[in-house]
């Protein structure tokens, strides 16, 4: 009896303006937590768990789930047709995943002339010091940055980042992408008019544009770490 | 000890083979002990520029699989005591010599030599290996071409992952009149895209080709431009500071070295 008033506490369901909140227990085993989810799922609670559409958060405290167990969770919730899990919250993280975001976050610094043939690929943003030469090749999982003339290709966002930039000092390059975005040079360059750009992708026209590095700050915000 | 410095330039028929018969040339001119070491095996070009073909008794690949002493596949040069000539065999391919057997000889060569300079074939397969594997130094040259300059650029990265020092650049066969109407890159494009130090501008020149013909190095003729160009590149790497001249002050370049010249 003591055990079954105690698994009474492993799911919380609270109503927020915003939805329905999950809270899982953090101290209880995995398998409780499924049995008795599926037993306050499957308990008639009137409309709250019958009516219209709600979204739903799902907090774990400082429980880990793995990719198996929270899809368990989503298909046990998911029974409920009007539940729409809205995302999973939870204190913790593993090491790689931490390491992972680390990576994503950081700034690589490499100084030297990227030549012909070279491809130079990181996890992060770029800052290169130095030219990319014509057929050198530079990618970032984020933004790159060149001091230097960029004429060669470089890839910004390449793991599918499409707010990635890519900003140079002298923009001369043979090919620009951005995520799955291409964009090709034009094929005579004028003799003015490339100095200090940066390249981004334009959510109305779909596409790579350029300009002046001075309105960065107004089209990509997030840029700034501040 | 002496050093050993590979010509190189990824593409073909910028004058690779030409810039080594003429630096191995002036070198000796100094009064060095230079050796020419032909690594274009299976097109060797060097010994026909020096007019040694008829000497030819013994190659490369001899020395590499042993069929003779290195010292006795060495040519000397008809005009100096001081100049030898290492071959290339004409009948087998680049694979048949390997880095490590290259270096070894390279190494060997330099107990006796003040300089070792030794001819790359073009491309950047195994005769570019083979070619970069003994050498301390190395000299790109370029063409004034997009494309010959595409080649430099990426031959540069390469070198850059070998244990050789950072390249030095010889544009070769420069044009004044293009240069000046803007019709052809010019030397500071060159260098600004390819940001190595700069050695020596060859211009074109017509005698290059006859003397070429006739089996004697140009820089053997003082009264010509290309051949005066080769023999500074020569002093240059001997430490000497020659200035460098941009090509439409070359004209007056060269009579202030004459004066110079004359002063001493």
């Amino acid at each position: 009896m003591a055990m079954a008033q105690k698994l009474q506490h492993n799911v919380t369901i609270k109503g927020t303006k915003d939805g329905l909140v999950l809270l899982l227990d953090d101290l209880c085993s995995f398998e409780q937590l499924v049995e008795e989810l599926n037993d306050k799922l499957s308990d008639d609670h009137g409309q709250l768990l019958n009516g219209p559409l709600i979204s739903v958060i799902v907090k774990t405290g400082n429980r880990y789930l793995t990719e198996q167990q929270s899809q368990l969770v989503r298909e046990i919730i998911g029974q409920k047709q009007n539940l729409d899990i809205k995302r999973f919250e939870s204190n913790v993280i593993t090491v790689a995943e931490a390491e992972e975001m680390k990576r994503e976050a950081q700034i690589i610094r490499v100084s030297k002339v990227v030549r012909s043939g070279q491809v130079l690929s990181v996890q992060g943003d770029l800052l290169l010091i130095g030219d990319v030469n014509p057929s050198g090749t530079i990618m970032a999982t984020g933004n790159i940055f060149v001091m230097g003339s960029l004429k060669g290709i470089a890839h910004g966002g390449s793991s599918g980042n499409r707010e990635a930039v890519i900003a140079a000092s002298v923009m001369k390059p043979t090919q620009l992408r951005i995520a799955d975005l291409i964009s090709r040079a034009p094929d005579h360059y004028p003799e003015i008019g490339h100095e200090m750009e940066c390249a981004f992708i334009s959510d109305e026209e779909n596409q790579i544009l350029i300009d002046r590095i001075s309105t960065v700050h107004r089209i990509r915000p997030n840029l700034n770490r501040l | 000890m002496g050093e050993a410095i590979v010509i190189t330039s990824g593409k073909g028929g910028v004058g690779k083979t030409t810039t080594s018969a003429n630096i191995g040339t002036s070198l000796a001119l100094s009064g060095k002990k230079v050796c020419l070491v032909d690594t274009d095996i299976g097109l060797r070009n060097l010994d026909v520029l020096m007019g040694l073909e008829n000497r030819i008794i013994y190659d490369l690949v001899d020395v590499v699989e042993e069929r003779c002493k290195l010292h006795q596949a060495l040519i000397k040069d008809k005009r100096f005591e001081c100049l030898f000539l290492l071959p290339a065999a004409q009948t087998k391919d680049k694979s048949s010599v390997q880095p490590e057997q290259m270096k070894k000889i390279i190494t060997e060569l330099k107990q006796d030599y003040d300089y070792v300079i030794i001819d790359c074939p073009a491309g950047i397969e195994q005769g570019f290996k083979n070619a970069v594997a003994g050498a301390d130094k190395s000299i790109v040259v370029t063409n004034p071409e997009i494309s010959s300059v595409r080649d430099a650029d990426r031959i540069i990265g390469l070198l850059e992952q070998e244990e050789v020092e950072t390249p030095k650049l010889i544009v070769n066969r420069v044009r004044n009149h293009l240069a000046k109407s803007g019709d052809m890159l010019d030397v500071d494009e060159i260098v600004s895209i390819l940001a190595i130090e700069l050695i020596g501008v060859v211009v074109d020149d017509e005698n290059v080709i006859k003397a070429a013909n006739k089996g004697e190095p140009i820089a053997m003729n003082p009264d010509s431009r290309a051949s005066i160009a080769y023999r500074n590149i020569a002093r240059r790497i001997l430490g000497e500071s020659v200035p460098l001249t941009t090509i439409e002050e070359e004209k007056g370049f060269f009579s202030k070295i004459k004066t110079l010249l004359g002063m001493r």
